[in-house]
């Protein structure tokens, strides 16, 4: 019995032995912004798949709400404590987690960066959507539902994070710039669907005459659909993410349309770009994984319904 | 002094009694002087469709409001109304839409969870002597962790419980009195508030919650179970939580696991504007419900004038502050 131990033993030893990078077990934690949001769970799920395949572990873990920064600092400082091979990073704050990320490069842990990405060269890469294009992909399919003129408003998830700015400024930028008939008469917050159905209504009330609003996330989206069907507007909702709540109400007709990312993309990208880092290759500055504008008609192709989650 | 604070004073009763009566009338003028104003300078404010949707945003913190309104008055404080809330929807919709029960026992459900949980609180807080800040504090983690691992991080949505709306965004009243359209959660919301109105001010758990919030140690003394009825009250919180989140869950006709957290703070605030002494021993759920009112006014009528949100923050907190000095005020003519 000692002997069969031994013998297992050092032969485990050996086959480490035959493959010096994977010395021990090759464990990369991925911190997030949250973990409680649907897209978070799909990022997760894409990084987990990845990890199988990559042979490596992870762990997946983020604060209680995307506001936390100092709490995902802290997550972040136990995670880079454990000394790991690589680390998987979506910041909360382009700047403040800097340090922190020093600190992990100085023990010589690759970096990748994702979903919003960090104000510094230490990440070797970041997987991410492009918020401002995609914005600007919403407000063409808005302008155009309503005939690109007349009012419009939108409901933002956040003033702070890299998320909320961008898509704000990508969504207003790209009105602003190609549709000089379209007039962005409000821009309010909300950070969950309760709030986001109350301010929807509060804007159709100062502004009757509103012909569309755009929501910049998941929750925000499920809020516009709920302000829509409470009052009866004849408006046109245009979301952003999915969800199945968001689904439903494109399906009935409540919103038009939504720009879905690439969540499970991001999660594999991760995963993917770490396994790679490791191995010495080199990576681009940015990945971009990429977004997609879903309404009624394409809903069901494959290529669409397999980047929209439940 | 002044006059009307002579004959307040005078009037005869203990002086809890008529203080708050006094800033329960102190933020109905508040609330109607809202009103008046943003009826004046914001455009498209005073119309029948935006005072119902003022009610339709005030309905979940309203009732969040008047479930810490009797722990508030107990001497208590719990905040864990939110989060709580939160919880009790995703047993709804683990009832409902995972198991397949019937609407029934969903409603019972929700209220029995937020019961049980509530009593829970109440229990450390009796039997174990931890102060209700620290014991509800830890609740706020509990119920919020358990919310998400019962629901596995995801929304639980009630398309398979087609009446699920009846709780919240859909109108019976119309049945009745046709034209006029109240979200059925707003009458719950009411009705909610008429039946606390009533155990507080005419039962003798009313009683008994007054007992402890004016001098515990007295009320022990003189032989009332105070652990059994602190058990109780804060039961009686998490039962009311419960309707709230069955109204909330209506409404987004899904649990979202995520949502609840800081809406303890706006429950507090509700009856803290409406002249619930955080001292505890004086409260009422009318003034709580004008306190939610108040807030809500407010939201609404700065955003339909326009007004930044970071501003509309700010108001608020200005608020809350001065109505807790008009209590200190009044507490010291009385």
């Amino acid at each position: 019995m000692k002997k069969t131990l031994l013998t297992s033993a050092l032969a485990l030893g050996l086959a480490f032995g035959a493959a010096p990078s994977f010395a021990q077990e090759t464990y990369f934690p991925i911190i997030a912004k949250g973990f409680s949001h649907q897209f978070w769970q799909a990022v997760k799920a894409g990084a987990e798949e990845a990890a199988a395949r990559n042979g490596v572990t992870i762990t997946f873990e983020g604060p209680n709400t995307e506001a936390e920064i100092d709490k995902q600092t802290d997550i972040l400082n136990a995670a880079i404590a454990k000394n790991p091979q690589g680390l998987g990073f979506a910041a909360l704050d382009s700047q403040a987690q800097v340090p922190a990320l020093q600190k992990a490069a100085d023990a010589g842990i690759p970096i990748v960066a994702f979903d919003s990405g960090v104000e510094s060269d230490l990440p070797l890469t970041t997987c991410t959507t492009d918020n401002m294009a995609a914005a600007a992909a919403a407000a063409d399919g808005l302008a155009k539902a309503i005939g690109e003129e007349g009012k419009i408003a939108a409901v933002i998830h956040d003033q702070t994070s890299a998320t909320g700015i961008g898509r704000r400024d990508g969504f207003l930028n790209r009105i602003k710039e190609a549709y000089p008939k379209i007039e962005v008469v409000d821009v309010q917050y909300a950070n969950d669907a309760l709030k986001a159905a109350d301010n929807v209504k509060a804007i159709l009330q100062a502004n009757p005459e509103i012909k569309g609003i755009f929501a910049s996330n998941e929750g925000a989206a499920i809020g516009l659909a709920v302000a829509i069907k409470e009052t009866g507007a004849q408006i046109v909702g245009v979301g952003f993410d999915s969800g199945k709540s968001q689904k439903d109400a494109i399906m009935e007709g409540t919103l038009i349309g939504s720009i879905t990312q690439n969540p499970v993309g991001i999660g594999q990208c991760v995963v993917d770009s770490l396994a790679k880092a490791i191995k010495g290759e080199e990576l681009p500055k940015v990945i971009d994984t990429g977004f997609y504008w879903y309404d009624k008609t394409n809903m069901t192709d494959a290529n669409i319904a397999a980047v929209l989650y439940d | 002094m002044t006059d009307t604070a002579v004959q307040t004073a005078a009037a005869g009763k203990p002086g809890f009694f008529t203080t708050s009566t006094l800033q329960k009338a102190v933020a109905f003028v508040v609330l109607i002087a809202l009103l008046a104003f943003f009826s004046l300078f914001a455009p498209n404010f005073a119309t029948g469709s935006n005072m119902v949707g003022i009610m339709q945003a005030t309905a979940v913190n309203g009732v969040l409001g008047v479930a810490v309104t009797f722990v508030i008055i107990s001497g208590g404080i719990d905040l864990s109304v939110g989060t709580m809330m939160t919880l009790t929807a995703v047993m709804a919709g683990i009832i409902l839409t995972n198991l397949g029960m019937p609407l029934p026992l969903g409603i019972l459900g929700a209220i029995a969870s937020g019961a049980l949980m509530g009593a829970i609180s109440g229990t450390t807080i009796a039997k174990l002597k931890i102060p209700p800040f620290i014991a509800t504090l830890g609740m706020m983690q509990i119920a919020r962790g358990l919310a998400l691992v019962f629901s596995g991080a995801k929304p639980i949505y009630f398309n398979d419980t087609p009446n699920y709306g009846l709780l919240s965004p859909e109108s019976s009243i119309t049945r009745l009195i046709p034209g006029i359209e109240i979200p059925n959660g707003v009458m719950i919301m009411f009705i909610v508030a008429i039946i606390a109105s009533i155990v507080l001010n005419r039962t003798i758990i009313g009683r008994m919650i007054f007992a402890l919030g004016s001098n515990e140690e007295a009320a022990r003394l003189s032989g009332i179970n105070v652990d059994r009825w602190k058990i109780l009250t804060y039961a009686i919180c998490g039962g009311i939580c419960g309707i709230a989140g069955l109204i909330v869950s209506s409404r987004l006709n899904s649990a979202q696991p995520a949502l609840g957290l800081g809406y303890e703070l706006d429950a507090i605030a509700a009856a803290v504007i409406g002249g619930t002494s955080l001292a505890g021993g004086r409260g009422t759920v009318i003034g709580t419900i004008i306190g939610a009112f108040i807030m809500s006014v407010l939201t609404n009528g700065l955003r339909v004038m326009g007004v930044l949100e970071e501003w509309k923050i700010v108001v608020t907190g200005v608020i809350i502050i001065v109505a807790v000095f008009i209590d200190i005020v009044l507490r010291k003519k009385a």
